[in-house]
């Protein structure tokens, strides 16, 4: 149990960025668009974050640079991710493809950007501080959990999860956006602008991957290196999992959370260290698909998803 | 009539040609903003890839494994399926060919052979438990090709650090003996000693059996009709599952024969902790290759002198030599979009034609 105490908090930092991460993909993909770029938009968010990091601390001190580059990193996921907006939305592309040519992109051009302005390609950054919470911090078990040695990326992303549950299913706009998700024909029918909120959707989508990229490596990594260990990945697969519902989805990415922080740092526990380490490093892949078999049969996905929709000028 | 044909059969090509064109043109702007000049570093680009013989057999060298994954990849599409595991595929098969050639005592005549059918049957494996999971249980074969490729990526880190480690490099396996390698003293003699191999004729043996299958057998013919409709070829009696986890073995034998190409071929060894870019630069080529398998050979070997190249322009003109694979990922994405193509070449075509009739009507009108 002290084991699971000591672990509580890296394993809450680590599914901070893949949970705000699937919280995106939720958006595009309940209005209808996959948005396997993930990964590659985390990536982009990766590289600003700590770009802006490295490049501001000296100009306006770490906490503000800090702060700006959590919202360029959102400011640049919304941009890459206009890419897949238009071309699925406008240009019927086949989704999965273009979204593994952005991932293939971001990958490639955050290497080359960073080698071109900073000259190296792995950019290694002070992760920001960690703190505890007065008074919460000392409930017992819940605030050893969640109040002790939180970031305060940590309690952004959980207001925004907050917030997305409720812009969901509380307001006319998530309804809508699930309406063209499900059944576009009839949302276009009753006057919605399907390509406007598909384009919303995936901005979102954008918004929220690059912000996950930025906290994951402000945070837990403390570095940019041109990939994020296929993080954004974990997060669809999360999402999946969660069967695009925001609080399942919560649920599922700590779930992911804890088992890729078990393989981490598994070498620090000597009840662990009995194991081979090989399965220990597999064990978050390996559960994945077993999470998968169970539940892909009876898959809630959006019905419309990855089908293009003809609008009418 | 004859005209239309020709234009409908140009049109994968124009697609193809333009996407390069875009990335290209992407890439300029990337490079003037970072102080460089464009034109320059593609000139040493394409020097790098094809300016002398060793230059370019190397260059087909590195396209052996592109081939390979590319066909992987277009059979995969046929069917509907969206191979993204390749990478993996080709790990595991690496992992089979060279545990093979490490442990078998045997002649080149015994051993070749079965390096190679180790890794065909390692990749085929894989792949073909992506089918399964897909088939059977509707598992995504995206998501699962993922979580594969991060399993076959470990799986080859500790079995080859704990039992096949080098006694001098700490990430790499021991060398594999020359008996077990695709390279040949003749090949590497009349070929500049590059690293040209048998990889190669194996890789266009390849090419045709994958057109064959496709084109002239029942197997290629329920496969492709899965990729159309799957609800239509259920209809017509068509076994779907049974032809996913098929078409899925044989992308990941295609694959698995781009790993033992390139841990057998192209290399001696695994290095650990390093996945092959080629898993993903496949769908690129498959893309780039129209989903053809003669196309395949091209996009591959352009590629090729890209990746080839980007070293030899990274020294003569101190650009990183991810720009390469920056306008690798540009030219895919400007493939995907094709429909960009589409639209502009039917409004220029449709522009045309009127402005054809506006002038076939007016000299009609004149000669009255």
């Amino acid at each position: 149990m002290s084991m699971f105490f000591t672990m509580a908090p890296y394993a809450v930092a680590y599914t901070i960025p893949i949970l705000i991460t699937a919280l995106g993909g939720m958006f595009a993909e309940r209005s209808g668009i996959i948005n396997i770029a993930l990964d590659g938009i985390m990536i982009i968010g990766a590289l600003t974050g700590v770009l802006s990091v490295t490049l501001l601390a000296d100009a306006c001190g770490s906490a503000a640079a800090a702060a700006a580059g959590i919202l360029l990193a959102v400011l640049m996921g919304m941009l890459f991710s206009l890419l897949l907006a238009f071309a699925s939305v406008h240009l019927n592309a086949d989704q999965t493809i273009c979204g593994t040519a952005l991932n293939l992109m971001a990958a490639a051009l955050s290497v080359y950007l960073s080698r071109q302005i900073v000259g190296v390609s792995i950019i290694i950054v002070n992760s920001l501080p960690r703190f505890d919470i007065p008074l919460l911090s000392s409930i017992p078990i819940i605030g050893q959990v969640l109040f002790q040695k939180s970031y305060v990326t940590t309690w952004l992303v959980l207001a925004l999860t907050v917030l997305s549950w409720y812009v969901m299913e509380r307001t006319p706009f998530g309804l809508r956006l699930r309406a063209c998700g499900e059944y576009p024909e009839a949302a276009e029918a009753a006057g919605i602008h399907v390509a406007g909120i598909r384009y919303t959707g995936v901005l979102i989508s954008g918004a929220f991957a690059g912000l996950g990229g930025a906290v994951y490596a402000l945070t837990v990594a403390g570095q940019s290196t041109g990939n994020v260990n296929g993080l954004g990945f974990v997060a669809l697969a999360g999402l999946i999992f969660g069967q695009w519902r925001t609080f399942r989805v919560l649920v599922s990415t700590l779930f992911f959370g804890f088992a890729l922080t078990v393989a981490q740092i598994s070498t620090l526990w000597p009840s662990l260290s009995a194991i081979p380490p090989l399965f220990l490093k597999i064990f978050p892949y390996a559960i994945t698909l077993l999470v998968l078999v169970f539940s892909s049969k009876s898959s809630r996905a959006p019905r419309a998803e990855g089908k293009y929709f003809a609008y009418k000028k | 009539m004859r005209k239309k044909l020709n234009a409908a059969k140009c049109r994968p090509l124009l697609v193809s040609v333009l996407a390069i064109l875009f990335g290209f043109v992407a890439g300029s702007l990337l490079l003037l903003a970072s102080g460089a000049d464009p034109l320059e570093c593609y000139l040493y680009l394409f020097q790098g890839g094809v300016s002398t013989t060793t230059r370019i057999f190397n260059t087909l060298a590195n396209a052996i494994p592109l081939i390979f994954t590319g066909l992987s990849i277009t059979f995969a599409y046929k069917t509907g399926l969206f191979n993204i595991g390749a990478t993996g595929q080709m790990m595991i098969a690496g992992l089979a060919s060279v545990v093979t050639a490490l442990s078998l005592n045997a002649p080149r005549a015994v051993l070749l052979p079965a390096v190679v059918l180790a890794g065909l049957l390692a990749g085929a494996l894989w792949g073909g438990f992506q089918g399964f999971l897909r088939s059977r249980f509707n598992v995504n074969e995206v998501v699962s090709g993922i979580m594969m490729n991060w399993i076959a990526h470990w799986t080859v880190y500790y079995i080859v650090s704990d039992f096949f480690r080098s006694a001098t490099m700490v990430t790499e396996s021991r060398t594999i003996p020359d008996a077990a390698s695709l390279r040949a003293a003749w090949l590497c003699g009349l070929t500049g000693s590059s690293s040209f191999n048998y990889g190669f004729f194996l890789a266009l043996a390849a090419v045709a059996a994958v057109h064959f299958i496709l084109r002239y057998t029942v197997t290629g013919y329920h496969m492709k009709a899965v990729g159309f409709s799957p609800e239509a070829a259920e209809y017509g009696g068509i076994h779907i599952k049974k032809n996913t986890i098929q078409a899925m073995a044989i992308a990941g034998a295609l694959a698995g024969l781009a790993g033992v190409s390139y841990y057998c071929g192209y290399s001696a060894s695994i290095r650990i902790g390093v996945q092959p870019s080629q898993g993903f630069d496949g769908i690129a080529v498959a893309l780039l290759g129209n989903l053809s398998p003669a196309g395949v050979v091209f996009a591959a070997v352009f590629f090729a002198v890209l990746q080839t190249g980007k070293g030899y322009m990274n020294a003569m003109v101190h650009v990183a030599p991810e720009i390469a694979d920056t306008i690798l990922a540009i030219i895919i994405y400007f493939a995907a979009i094709s429909k960009l193509v589409d639209l502009y070449f039917n409004r220029i075509a449709v522009w045309l034609r009127s402005r054809k009739r506006r002038t076939n009507a007016g000299k009609g009108a004149g000669q009255e």
